[in-house]
């Protein structure tokens, strides 16, 4: 399978806060530079004056109006916390 | 009545139901008696709860014979997909990432469903993150196809598709990125619809790439499948891409709307790769459509090999941005390892994530990047344009178009795992129509030699789900595909 020269996976795993193994690097710079190489098919089209679809039907903004409304109890919003302590989720030390 | 309970269509059952000959705890209970003869070898299911199902069923009888029936669901087992919320249940994606997540409320869709009076029943099996065509991406091992356990029920709504073609519910719901409610239908031989991108709420619905997304049924016949549709359709705040329009009454539609209709064939998707049974299967179904007096005509969707290349570059980054949230600290996995609070990021997402999701986050966060965007994303964000624009082209000329749903039937468990890139071209036929916006749905229409179900794909225009209902509703009433169960 085709590897991509561009696809610097160290720099790209980081972006995507994600660990990989080195054996993972390797599988995924492989596989996906098949898939890049299918993808340069795109090059082919000409889109000179052609708008991005961001969204299949255009919708406008939604606004909705700025009152409060019921909404889930701390308790509930929590149960599914890694770790929690005094309504608070625990998180690891961010600031030194 | 011959066909057993767990077999029976919601039009089926519901009269029974009215009328007091049958009760919902009773059907409630030859469901999950059905389920667990059966799950040993489809393992449709990531959970279910028996009691909290009974429950639903004693009060579903409850009201009905208290007069306060709310309609055909009324007592009517389904099943969800694990990617859509039920408070109180379990939500998991089908990822290690969210082993432990309990739902803290309901879908959009849920909330309906339960407004309706169903019985939900399960949390349904799918590729992980819905990203998949095949169920083996679960993190909780793969579903097996009811006509042929050794093969893949499709993905990757395929516990949806497998439950309901084994009988372990009486309709299910799915949803639809690529075609992950459509092409596990076609294969299990069920009707599967993907509604209008904005039809259906996608609040509660866990995210992959929110442009494409839409929540459909699975169903054992059309009228089935516009029922459910009926129940969940509809403009929901909570979803800023909800669409503001009206909601026909789908059921009735089906049997007022008649053709002829004029039919288009687009060429592009009756080349290469096309199983020659698939193909003939499709081809029977057109020349049914013609001897009833529809106009065919052939069309051309000139952008349609350049479907799958937007597909993968739009939907992986919009799946790297969604899945940016699960870093281990509000909710889901966290890893016991993290150093600091990068680390904990990193190595939760590394332990969390199955392959193909690491895969599809690492090619989205790359087309996305800096240096990137412009080559990749933006320019299929264009070629989407294109693409819908050859769709709206085409209806100029007809009112629906037809197609195989997937180029080969159900393949084995493991043929194709092992290349992203064969799993991918699964979709060919299916993706078009989520880069589009528009409502399809795939019908049985025929077997393979060796008893393998084959799918029919229509697609229809926007918000036209009656007129695309009415269209499918017309073939299978002169066809039993839909009414074959396999053999388990």
């Amino acid at each position: 399978m085709a590897q991509s020269p561009d696809l610097n996976i160290d720099r790209v795993a980081e972006l995507a806060r994600l660990a990989l193994t080195p054996e993972e690097k390797a599988r995924f710079s492989a596989q996906l530079g098949s898939v890049l190489h299918h993808i340069e098919e795109l090059a082919k089209v000409d889109v000179t004056g052609v708008e991005p679809t961001a969204h299949a039907f255009p919708i406008s903004n939604v606004w909705a109006n700025d009152v409060a409304r019921p909404g889930l109890s701390v308790e509930r919003a929590l149960i599914n916390a890694p770790a929690q302590r005094d309504h608070m989720i625990v998180v690891p030390k961010v600031v030194e | 009545m011959s066909v057993p309970l767990h077999f029976q269509t919601i039009a089926e059952l519901a009269p029974q139901l009215a009328s007091g000959r049958l009760s919902s705890i009773e059907l409630t209970q030859a469901v999950i008696a059905r389920t667990k003869a059966v799950e040993a070898r489809v393992r449709a299911f990531n959970s279910y709860d028996e009691t909290d199902a009974i429950d639903q069923a004693a009060a579903s009888d409850a009201r009905r014979a208290a007069g306060q029936s709310r309609g055909p669901l009324d007592g009517i087992p389904l099943g969800l997909k694990d990617v859509i919320a039920v408070d109180g249940q379990p939500l998991t994606a089908s990822s290690k990432m969210l082993a432990n997540f309990v739902s803290p409320y309901d879908a959009t869709v849920t909330q309906k469903l339960k407004d309706a009076g169903a019985v939900l029943w399960g949390r349904l099996n799918c590729d992980e993150f819905a990203m998949g065509s095949s169920t083996e991406n679960s993190a909780f091992g793969p579903t097996h196809n009811p006509w042929d356990l050794a093969r893949t029920p499709g993905g990757s709504s395929g516990g949806s598709a497998a439950a309901l073609s084994a009988g372990a519910a009486i309709a299910t719901l799915g949803s639809d990125t690529g075609g992950s409610i459509r092409q596990p239908a076609a294969l299990c031989s069920l009707v599967g619809l993907k509604p209008t991108y904005g039809l259906i709420s996608r609040y509660g619905l866990i995210a992959y790439a929110s442009s494409l997304d839409q929540i459909g049924p699975f169903a054992r016949s059309t009228e089935d499948a516009a029922i459910l549709l009926g129940a969940i359709a509809g403009h929901d705040s909570r979803d800023s891409t909800s669409f503001q329009t009206e909601i026909p009454d789908y059921r009735a539609e089906l049997k007022t709307r008649r053709g002829p209709w004029k039919l288009g064939i687009p060429r592009e998707y009756f080349g290469e790769g096309l199983d020659p049974e698939v193909g003939a299967a499709v081809e029977k179904a057109i020349a049914f459509y013609r001897a009833q007096g529809c106009e065919i005509r052939e069309v051309s969707l000139p952008h349609t090999r350049y479907c799958l290349d937007t597909y993968y570059i739009i939907a992986t980054a919009e799946a790297s941005s969604n899945l940016a949230r699960f870093d281990g600290i509000r909710y889901g996995h966290r890893s016991k390892d993290g150093k600091d609070v990068l680390d904990v990021y990193q190595k939760s997402r590394a332990e969390g994530f199955g392959d193909e999701v690491k895969r599809r986050i690492i090619l989205g966060t790359y087309v996305l990047s800096s240096g990137y965007y412009d080559a990749y994303y933006l320019r299929a964000q264009k070629v989407r344009t294109l693409i819908r624009q050859d769709f709206l082209n085409a209806y100029r000329e007809v009112d629906a178009l037809i197609t195989p749903t997937s180029p080969i039937p159900a393949f084995k468990l493991g043929e194709k795992s092992a290349d992203p890139l064969t799993m991918y071209l699964c979709d060919i036929y299916t993706i078009g129509v989520n880069l589009a916006g528009l409502p399809a749905l795939s019908l049985p229409c025929g077997f393979t030699k060796s008893g393998l179900p084959i799918g029919l794909q229509l697609i229809g225009q926007p918000f036209r789900e009656a007129d695309l209902l009415a269209t499918a509703h017309a073939y299978e009433q002169a066809h039993d595909w839909h009414r074959r169960t396999p053999n388990l």
